[in-house]
């Protein structure tokens, strides 16, 4: 073979190997024990850490009526102490381990995880493993934490007026459907349930079969299944989980309107939300036409609304969209503003609705989709830097209706989306009759 | 939305040993022009994350343009060169590359992430932006306009109104007592001449400090730091901020708002980062109010009597004071027995300090945690900054799970007298409160 050649086909091998945005993004490992628990690995050797986080298909949105809530409270009581690590000693031990640990609930899923050296990871397993089955719990600690609780909802809600403007809005939106409630619970709701509803709710929903490991870090499948094999091998599920039944959220037919005033509001912002498919309801590339949307409209300081309500009208100081399609059943498209000091809210609503109506009538032009696109698939890149990130979208996907599979072709639906498609997918979200205005506005001296 | 079991992280200065872990090893990277940089390389994702500071931030400001630094900051990236605002974004959002400015009190900072295909392209931008920017009427109006209507909002947020009046309360003579983000009057006042002026005099080559993490080569960064500040003014023109204390004077201020639970603030002067004793302060601050779920004013406040959801304690380190700095939140009919267990628990430590077992978890979680400090890259180039502006020295990284190590239980005791002092014990409350002092209306 002569020399010359050598440099393309070189050349071809690296192309070949390179890591590139649309050959998967994380590139994990997945395995399945005997009792149903599906495990994620994914492979980062940054630093000899591993985040391990386990998830449950269970949230706010699978709770009974009246019962509103007690996700949340149980995710908190899950730390209070299991059989074999009673009176809060997992917390303890994490700590002593130089680990850090937490919890979220969600409208479709509730997650626990710890982050930790790697040699540590056994033990995180074994605990995470015994409060599974075994957790212990009493009226003695149920008290205290159910008034954690009622403070967590004053910080988070009764303190700002943005947030219960908000629950009030996806009241409106999400008619005869959990998603239309806070997933805290009301204060009613909270005070109310007693120590059997807590523990039929856990017995309920955890066991493995219910339950999505994901372990992102300095650790290989090959290396963690022993652990997990060991751990989480022996837990078995009493009955099969129960199965996901939720209403329908029906279309909405009539523009609806909420407004907050509030002495704690100090400048008016702008919101309106309509129904949207989500991955639990819709086709992927109609998601995907959506998220490139979300792009071209406010991903960046160039993008077409920023531009043209901040800059050039100059009547916002902020505007965003927001998409988020990880849900089993209808999601939201929120189009968010904030006036300029001075402008009054009834301009900014004018001139947002003027570039929605814009968009709806002339779609989106190639370039602005090329290089949403573009931007899109260069995030893939940074999220693969992130061990937290890789274990929350793997957590995300697989609790709410998506696959592995789904996650690693996420570049390949994002670069065959169309300007056409876009357009398309715009007039059949923001171009529907039905939609909710939300208004916050300081609460002034004279009144109303 | 996401309910999370913990809001406020700690913000402690969280360092550690692993046992059979090395730290990556730190290199000084000086160029040809003899600009230098602190570097870690790490080739396992094609990223470069570069963090810079000038020092001397907010501080700096004329107490009649309060907002100064932070205009400047909001505008560099606004228009530079040959690029306005537009174009300059464009190009940002085109090669995905990350670039944003910040001014602190003592510094103004700026964060620089890209991929490494696109460095070259990336490190012009940082260029432009930090010798050549515009200043051009429409960005100057706007970024105006976002800051006035930041300060809005602040002025009506429970946590902004106490923290500002704790501030002001701490440093009343003093630029720390201001907020960062400058004052209304402040900020209407600024000209593009003000603008010229502190971009000249603060933006220096012996004011800059930077490290940078990822996927570049010694070499690789030598060019590059020439390329980007190599035209920079050799030196600053500013003068020199004042040391101070706080003055705490064991006051409690309530601030009347209508919400259903008050917002507390608590706190008084604490060390810097260059006292000798810093580290034992790390591990008395743990253990009274640090880490996750395992403190005192976590248990006694949180876990015992279910009275706020946060309770938590920092060390706040500034160039020119230091603070030790706490927050609750409690429903107003039960603030009034926050407060109580807060000074109690205060005290106790003061008198008694900590038990072996206590100094001996906080000392295992310091030094354990630490190989988490090294999963984000933008925190590892902010680290490098940080031990640069407080000359902690290269080998820092190496040192640091030792000088922790190192605290006795006798050391918690000693500083635990000499830092904590109930009796100047400061308390900032909005909300309505039952049972603590008269209220008054706050700011105006």
């Amino acid at each position: 073979m002569r020399p010359f050649h050598v440099l393309p086909v070189l050349i071809a091998l690296f192309l070949a190997l390179a890591p590139d945005a649309r050959s998967g993004v994380f590139n994990p490992e997945t395995f399945t024990l005997d009792n149903g628990l599906q495990v994620v690995v994914v492979t980062n050797r940054r630093a000899p850490v591993v985040t391990h986080m386990l998830w449950y298909r269970v949230g706010r949105a699978d709770e009974s009526p009246g019962k509103g809530g007690l996700s949340h409270l149980l995710e908190h009581l899950m730390f209070k102490g299991s059989e074999a690590y009673p009176d809060g000693e997992m917390s303890r031990r994490v700590a002593r381990n130089g680990g850090r640990e937490n919890a979220f609930t969600s409208y479709d899923y509730t997650a626990y995880h710890q982050t930790v050296a790697r040699d540590r990871l056994g033990l995180m397993m074994a605990m995470e493993a015994d409060r599974m089955t075994n957790l212990r719990l009493g009226a003695p600690v149920v008290e205290p934490e159910r008034q954690v609780v009622l403070e967590e909802r004053r910080m988070r809600i009764g303190n700002v007026p943005a947030a219960r403007l908000r629950a009030a809005a996806r009241a409106a939106l999400f008619v005869n459907h959990p998603y239309g409630q806070p997933i805290i619970g009301w204060t009613a709701e909270i005070e109310g349930y007693g120590l059997e509803d807590i523990l039929a709710h856990y017995r309920r929903w955890y066991c493995p079969a219910n339950a999505v490991l994901v372990i992102a870090g300095d650790v290989t499948a090959a290396e963690a299944r022993p652990l997990v094999e060991r751990h989480y091998g022996p837990l078995a599920c009493a009955a099969p989980p129960p199965a996901r039944v939720r209403p329908p959220i029906p279309d909405l037919e009539s523009e609806r309107r909420v407004t907050l005033r509030d002495p704690n509001v100090g400048q008016p912002t702008w919101r309106r939300v309509w129904l949207a498919p989500s991955h639990g309801t819709a086709d992927p590339p109609a998601v995907a036409a959506l998220e490139v949307l979300d792009e071209v409209l406010s991903g960046g300081a160039t993008s077409r609304l920023h531009r043209a309500l901040v800059v050039d009208r100059g009547v916002a100081t902020s505007v965003h969209t927001h998409y988020n399609p990880d849900a089993l059943d209808k999601t939201d498209f929120t189009v968010f503003a904030a006036p300029r000091p001075g402008v009054p809210i009834e301009r900014l609503e004018d001139a947002a609705v003027a570039e929605i109506g814009a968009l709806l009538r002339d779609g989106v032009t190639d370039s602005e989709v090329a290089r949403a696109k573009q931007r899109l698939l260069d995030s893939a890149v940074y999220a693969r830097e992130s061990i937290r990130v890789a274990a929350r979208v793997f957590g995300v996907a697989l609790t709410t209706g998506q696959t592995v599979d789904d996650v690693e072709s996420w570049p390949d639906r994002i670069a065959s989306v169309t300007a056409g498609e876009v357009a398309r997918a715009a007039r059949a979200v923001l171009g529907r009759p039905g939609h909710v205005t939300s208004i916050l506005l300081p609460e002034t001296a004279t009144g109303s | 939305m996401i309910m999370g079991r913990l809001l406020v992280a700690t913000v402690l200065l969280l360092i550690w040993a692993a046992p059979a872990w090395a730290v990556p090893p730190v290199r000084k990277v000086v160029s040809d022009g003899g600009i230098e940089a602190w570097l870690i390389e790490d080739h396992t994702h094609p990223v470069v994350h570069l963090s810079l500071s000038f020092r001397g931030g907010a501080a700096l400001d004329p107490a009649d343009r309060g907002g100064l630094a932070s205009l400047l900051a909001s505008l560099l990236d606004e228009g530079a060169g040959d690029l306005d605002s537009q174009a300059f974004q464009g190009r940002l959002e085109d090669l995905a590359v990350e670039l944003s400015f910040e001014a602190g009190r003592d510094g103004l900072h700026g964060t620089l992430k890209t991929l490494t295909r696109n460095l070259d392209p990336a490190a012009d931008l940082l260029r432009l932006a930090l010798t050549a920017p515009r200043f051009d009427r429409e960005p100057v109006a706007r970024m105006r306009a976002a800051i006035l209507a930041r300060l809005e909002r602040a002025a009506s947020n429970p946590d902004d109104i106490a923290r500002r009046a704790f501030q002001a309360a701490m440093f009343p003579d003093h630029p720390y007592g201001r907020p960062a983000a400058g004052d209304p009057d402040g900020v209407a006042r600024i000209t593009v001449e003000d603008l010229r002026g502190a971009l000249r005099d603060r933006l220096a080559r012996d004011a800059l400090v930077v490290g940078v993490f990822g996927d570049i080569t010694p070499d690789r960064l030598r060019g590059l730091l020439d390329q980007v500040f190599g035209g920079l003014p050799a030196t600053a023109a500013t003068g020199a901020i004042r040391e101070t204390k706080a003055a705490a004077g064991g006051r409690l201020r309530v601030i009347a708002r209508d919400i259903p639970q008050s917002v507390i603030l608590f706190g008084h002067g604490g060390p810097k980062r260059e006292d000798p004793d810093f580290y034992a302060a790390t591990v008395l601050t743990h253990i009274l109010g640090g880490g996750t779920f395992s403190s005192r004013l976590h248990e006694e406040i949180r876990e015992k009597r279910g009275l706020a959801y946060s309770v938590g304690l920092s060390l706040w380190p500034l160039d020119h004071a230091g603070l030790i700095l706490g927050s609750a939140g409690t429903a107003n009919e039960r603030a009034a027995e926050t407060v109580e267990i807060l000074r109690r628990e205060w005290s106790r430590m003061r008198e008694s300090g900590a038990t072996a077992q206590e100094v001996d978890d906080a000392r295992t979680y310091l030094t354990g945690s630490f190989p988490l400090r090294f999963l984000s890259g933008s925190r590892i180039a902010r680290m490098l900054v940080g031990m640069q502006v407080h000359d902690l020295g290269i080998d820092y990284l190496d040192r640091r799970n030792g000088l922790i190590s190192a605290v006795t239980r006798a050391d918690v005791a000693r500083v635990a007298r000499r830092l904590l002092d109930p009796a100047r014990l400061e308390f900032v409350v909005v909300g309505r409160p039952e049972g603590l002092a008269p209220a008054d209306d706050g700011p105006t």
